[in-house]
């Protein structure tokens, strides 16, 4: 992590390597309920990283002897596919780091969720890397956040993370892998969007108090708009569903056995899509052979459905 | 364990009032002793208390593979092992996340702070140092953190490398070349409990803390960070610690110096 290696990490015109500006995410986009036998699920796309994401529960706490008489146990398992880093063939299954990352996210996730309303019981949250390409923790903590709503468990706020580093001297949001790789300093934030509280902190390299404070104000800013894609994932899902409800006058909700994860490959064209505005694209829609699959980021055409 | 419990709630009680069952102030360390080169088999070890918590940290230097990806640089490999004998908590087998947290933070600040030069580790093309450093707790009263990182930290002032000669490792008194290192990091753990926050955590403390930070850090830097516990913090609480770990660096670098 320690950038002793002097790889440039900015292009000739200023810009970092994949044209964005200091403060600026990487294209986002999420994908809520995508999966059927879980209780609830998202996919994320979040620059070439590519995360599933799935709750199970409350459901039975095995083996029994991990459950808490007054509260749902909450269990995390973070993974990344052996296929998902373009240089190596990773080992299946849980390793030191990966573990480690589990047990910070499942921390992020006990400070939401109303543990308390499920005693005896565990809730299960899976977070699985298909492909990744920097801060992998803060995108899989970002859609398991959505995958929880998905599942209707109560929860006190919905809470994402992001990354900021050091970059060739700079502090930028979101690193990618090269920045990841080659940077001075990585720092993985979660924030409680609600009250602002921080929920996982981590870092390593090298920062002053200065270069710290300016990571928070990266941070909060990212924060913000993190949240309203998820949100607005989330409300499109809901749109969508009721929609299908007054079409077909059933109430068992919508049918997403046609929805499949997106085949992008190389971050093409998709991305310059969810800046769209106001698309609003029916899941049913969806095919198996469906190259894209876009969530607008503003939806003011979109009823709020939390109000009604 | 229903002792904890209920003394738990006299931490709380007595925090409130801005005390700590054992009179400390909320930033005050326990009493720290290092003892440096206990372990004469080892390339470098240290013995650390922290009131009554205990930490052995204990240096090998062995021949080793260069990581493709560095291939001029030697390796650096930290691990923690939780004897079953420092509590009754801690239970045999693989280590559990608690062990590999415990080493992974540790490893951070060493690295991040590039306390090694890993590249003076270079022997060849083919053959390249590898660093390891092992960590044992052996008795457990909270904040094993820093006590093991003042340990791993005093184990590597006393760094020396064999000498490597027609393909043999010699390490007779007068084949070891010292290493020093290029800066100090120390580690501070912090406990949230309700809204106080206090240094050092002893056991019962940890056992009633809500939220918990560590730090490694120069005077000036962070090298790392590690938040843990269900609880929160605010940025403000957190730039706060972050000063405090920076004026705790001087009186933390005499033990290990």
């Amino acid at each position: 992590m320690v950038g002793s290696n002097n790889v440039k990490l900015f292009r000739d015109d200023g810009k970092r390597l994949d044209g964005r500006e200091l403060d600026e995410l990487r294209e986002i986009k999420i994908q809520p309920g995508i999966l059927n036998r879980v209780d609830g699920s998202a996919y994320i796309e979040w620059g070439k990283n590519k995360i599933l994401a799935a709750v199970y529960g409350p459901r039975e706490c095995i083996p029994r002897h991990d459950s808490d008489p007054y509260q749902a146990v909450v269990r995390c398992r973070y993974l990344m596919a052996p296929f998902s880093s373009l240089e190596d063939h990773g080992r299946s299954g849980p390793n030191r780091r990966s573990m480690e990352i589990s047990d910070v996210i499942k921390k992020v996730f006990e400070n939401v969720i109303i543990t308390e309303n499920y005693p005896k019981t565990a809730i299960d949250i899976f977070i699985e890397v298909l492909e990744g390409n920097g801060s992998t923790r803060c995108v899989g903590l970002t859609a398991a956040a959505v995958a929880l709503v998905t599942a209707g468990l109560p929860s006190k706020d919905i809470p994402l993370a992001v990354s900021i580093g050091k970059i060739n001297g700079k502090i930028a949001v979101d690193l990618m892998k090269e920045e990841d790789n080659f940077g001075e300093a990585d720092l993985a934030v979660a924030i409680r969007p609600g009250n602002k509280e921080i929920l996982l902190l981590q870092m390593d390299g090298k920062l002053t108090r200065d270069e710290l404070e300016q990571a928070f104000d990266l941070a909060y800013k990212a924060a913000d708009e993190i949240h309203e894609l998820q949100v607005n994932a989330l409300k499109q899902m809901y749109e969508n569903q009721a929609t299908d409800v007054e079409n077909e006058g059933e109430g068992s909700g919508v049918d997403l056995s046609g929805a499949r994860i997106a085949n992008v490959s190389e971050g093409e064209t998709y991305v310059a899509e969810v800046e769209g505005k106001g698309q609003t694209k029916d899941f049913s829609d969806l095919s198996a052979d469906a190259n894209v699959e876009e969530i607008p980021k503003e939806e003011d055409d979109v009823a709020d459905l939390g109000d009604e | 364990m229903i002792m904890d419990e209920v003394q738990k709630d006299t931490v709380k009680a007595l925090l409130n009032d801005g005390k700590r069952m054992d009179g400390r102030r909320v930033d005050e360390y326990r009493p720290i002793t290092v003892e440096k080169g206990v372990i004469s088999s080892a390339e470098g070890s240290a013995r650390v208390k922290i009131g009554k918590s205990e930490v052995l940290a204990g240096v090998k230097v062995v021949l080793a593979n260069p990581f493709s990806d560095r291939p001029n640089e030697g390796t650096l490999a930290t691990s923690a092992d939780l004897l079953p004998l420092a509590s009754p908590t801690f239970e045999t087998g693989p280590p559990r996340v608690e062990a590999i947290e415990l080493a992974r933070i540790i490893d951070r600040g060493i690295r991040s702070s590039e306390a090694i030069d890993l590249k003076a580790l270079y022997i060849n093309e083919e053959k390249v140092w590898g660093v390891y450093i092992d960590i044992y707790a052996l008795d457990h009263d909270g904040n094993l953190v820093d006590a093991a990182g003042l340990a791993a930290v005093a184990a590597l002032t006393q760094l020396k490398l064999p000498k490597y000669e027609d393909k043999i490792v010699l390490r007779g008194p007068d084949d070891y070349t010292p290493m020093p290192l290029k800066e100090i990091p120390t580690y501070c753990t912090y406990s949230k409990i309700g809204n106080k926050i206090v240094s050092d955590p002893t056991y019962l403390e940890e056992v009633a803390t809500d939220a918990n930070l560590t730090i490694a850090n120069s005077d000036t830097e962070v090298f790392a960070f590690q938040k843990g516990g269900r609880g929160s913090f605010s940025r403000q609480e957190i730039m706060d610690m972050v000063d405090t770990s920076f004026t705790k660096w001087q009186e933390l670098k005499k033990y290990i110096e």
